[in-house]
């Protein structure tokens, strides 16, 4: 279980999270939906420690993330995995390569800078590639491969470290639609197989609704919204978005997974 | 009439502040072109003085440098071009010296291959912590920048009559010379390439758990290898010429010989060595520049 208490971050006078408290239970796939500046980068980064928070207390399963240090926060990264927007995949290195990055916080630190890694590590790395339908591409260079394919790598990659946690900040933002459900089906498909935590930002309310167990809205550094996806009415999230935000929110068609339902509930 | 003022876009609140805005930077900008041009000038103005770089002077100077040109260029003969060393007028005799040449070109060019190799290895350890994306610490940041600039900063020859001073005449002194003066050249170059890379994927290793050294090594180091490659190529290059000069004080390779013939008089030998540096310092440059080709399409595996 990985808790929230209090959670604060400030950059200089800019409240990105405030009061942030959020209990999330293992395996659960919870999704997190706000207008453009709500802090929803801000909570991942600081729930991997690639910032730190200003105040408050992360819990994960009883040990306190937010005091970690040198080694034993480089292994808390490697339990809470990250994927982000723009894929973070090294371009000049080919694809295996870029999975086995994420055993780095498991392999032995020489061994690692001399490249080296084992027979077994390359084998948990295909597989975590086939899983994702991309074992054609691993000796293919990363920058060769199209946004969703990337995304997928990254995914992968993130299987690899063999997480608690699977935190992707928007990771369908810059995807075509179809390329878009591709990944949040394997996003999916990991979290009820492996049982892996998933926290996703997300950017489209029907993404949200379609695939998350819970959602969790955030509006300028709070939670203002915590609940099933069935309860987020549109009343509810005229209050996320504002009536302006909310337009523009149903006019989005360019990355939406549910296309068909949306349309239909245009239409309607 | 107030209604053709309203239709003028030029006229609204927010172009005027926008123009007032760009007037003000102009004016500063201008300011700013005026200064930096004056102190030029001046600059320029005083150091012709301290040169003592003067038209007349460099006028009647330049037959001087033919006549100069002129005395060491080899009598060579057509009919007997072929001929022995014992022939004066041949290629052989004006090259008489050619296997001690030979001998001190391989040292001038095996002091600059050991000086780039040892001075790339610095640069390589040492532009990590002197680029300022890849640190937290101004501390080291700062101290790493400052030893890189001292590096460069003093010249070659400098350090070359150093380490002739402390470890004798002969090579040793000129590499060392070569490989100091390269990590602080190189290793500001490689800082800035470094400066440039990406932050996407040194997060994606960070936040999978990687540490800062794992970070330049995975993240940074395969994106930036192709142009060190580049760097320490040209960086070669340069060193063949630097090493060519340092026996001039003692430290070794074909500098030396050339030094001493140049204060015996010694004329024809001396356009026979200059030729020898200037045909070997051009087939390097070649050959680099292929190389350095070949470097910038190269595909990064772990
Ligand atoms: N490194 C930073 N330095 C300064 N301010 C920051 C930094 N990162 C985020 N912020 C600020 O914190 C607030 C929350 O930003 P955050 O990136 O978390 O929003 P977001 O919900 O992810 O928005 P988006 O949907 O546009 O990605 C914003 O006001 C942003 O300007
Ligand atoms: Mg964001």
């Amino acid at each position: 279980m990985l808790v929230l208490r209090d959670v604060e971050k400030a950059f200089g006078k800019v409240r990105a999270l405030r009061d942030v408290c959020l209990d999330v239970p293992r395996g659960q796939m919870l999704g997190v939906i706000g207008r453009s500046g709500a802090g929803k980068s801000t909570l991942l980064r600081t729930i991997n420690r690639l910032g730190d928070p200003s105040a408050g207390a992360i819990r994960f399963d009883g040990v306190d993330v937010t005091g970690l240090a040198g080694r034993e926060l480089m292994a808390w990264r490697g339990r809470c995995a990250m994927i982000f927007q723009q894929f973070n995949l090294v371009g000049r290195l080919d694809v295996i390569s870029n999975v086995l990055l994420g055993r780095l916080a498991r392999t032995g630190r020489l061994a690692s800078l001399l490249g080296h890694f084992s027979d077994e590590d390359r084998a948990r790395a295909i597989l975590a590639l086939e899983r994702l339908d991309m074992a054609h591409a691993a000796l293919q260079r990363a920058d060769t491969l199209s946004g969703g394919q990337q995304q997928r790598v990254a995914i992968a990659r993130a299987l690899v470290q063999e997480p608690d946690i699977l935190l992707a900040d928007e990771p369908i933002a810059s995807l075509d639609p179809r390329s878009a459900q591709l990944v949040m089906e394997a996003l999916r498909r990991i979290n009820r197989e492996d049982g892996i935590t998933v926290i996703a930002n997300l950017h489209t309310l029907d993404t949200a609704r379609a695939y998350c167990d819970r959602i969790v809205g955030m509006r300028e550094g709070r939670i203002v919204f915590d609940g099933r996806p069935d309860e987020l009415t549109v009343e509810r999230a005229r209050e996320l978005y504002g009536s302006d935000g909310l337009e523009e929110m149903l006019a989005e068609t360019v990355t939406s997974t549910a296309l068909p339902a949306r349309l239909a509930r245009v239409a309607a | 009439m107030t209604e053709h003022l309203r239709s003028d876009p030029t006229d609204r609140p927010a172009v005027r502040a926008f123009e007032r805005h760009r007037q003000e930077l102009r004016a500063k900008r201008r300011r700013g072109a005026i200064l930096f041009w004056a102190i030029l000038l001046v600059a320029v103005a005083v150091s012709v003085n301290v040169a003592q770089f003067f038209p007349q002077r460099l006028l009647a100077g330049l037959p001087r440098v033919g006549d100069y040109l002129f005395a060491t260029l080899p009598e060579l003969r057509p009919d007997v071009l072929f001929e022995g060393t014992r022939t004066e007028g041949s290629l052989a005799y004006w090259y008489f010296n050619l296997p001690k040449y030979l001998l001190l070109l391989a040292e001038t060019i095996n002091m600059a291959l050991i000086g780039t190799a040892l001075g790339t290895t610095g640069a390589l350890i040492l532009c990590f912590p002197a680029s300022h994306n890849l640190v937290r610490s101004t501390w080291i940041y700062t101290a790493t920048r400052r030893l890189l600039e001292f590096c460069r900063a003093v010249p070659e020859i400098i350090f070359a009559i150093l380490f002739v001073y402390t470890f004798g005449v002969g090579p040793l002194a000129g590499v060392l010379a070569l490989a100091i003066h390269t990590a602080g050249a190189l290793g500001k170059l490689f800082s800035e390439v470094n400066e440039n890379v990406p932050a996407g994927p040194i997060e994606g290793v960070r936040g999978a758990g990687g540490s800062w050294l794992q970070e330049m090594r995975f993240a940074v180091l395969p994106q930036v290898l192709p142009n060190f490659l580049s760097y320490a190529l040209l960086r070669f290059e340069i060193n063949i010429r630097s090493s060519s000069i340092l026996g001039f004080v003692g430290a070794g390779g074909i500098g030396q010989e050339l030094y001493y013939v140049i204060s015996f008089n010694h004329y024809e030998e001396v356009s026979a060595i200059v030729l020898l540096i200037v045909l070997t310092v051009t087939s390097i440059d070649l050959l680099s520049a292929r190389l350095r080709q070949m470097a910038a399409g190269q595909e990064q595996f772990l």
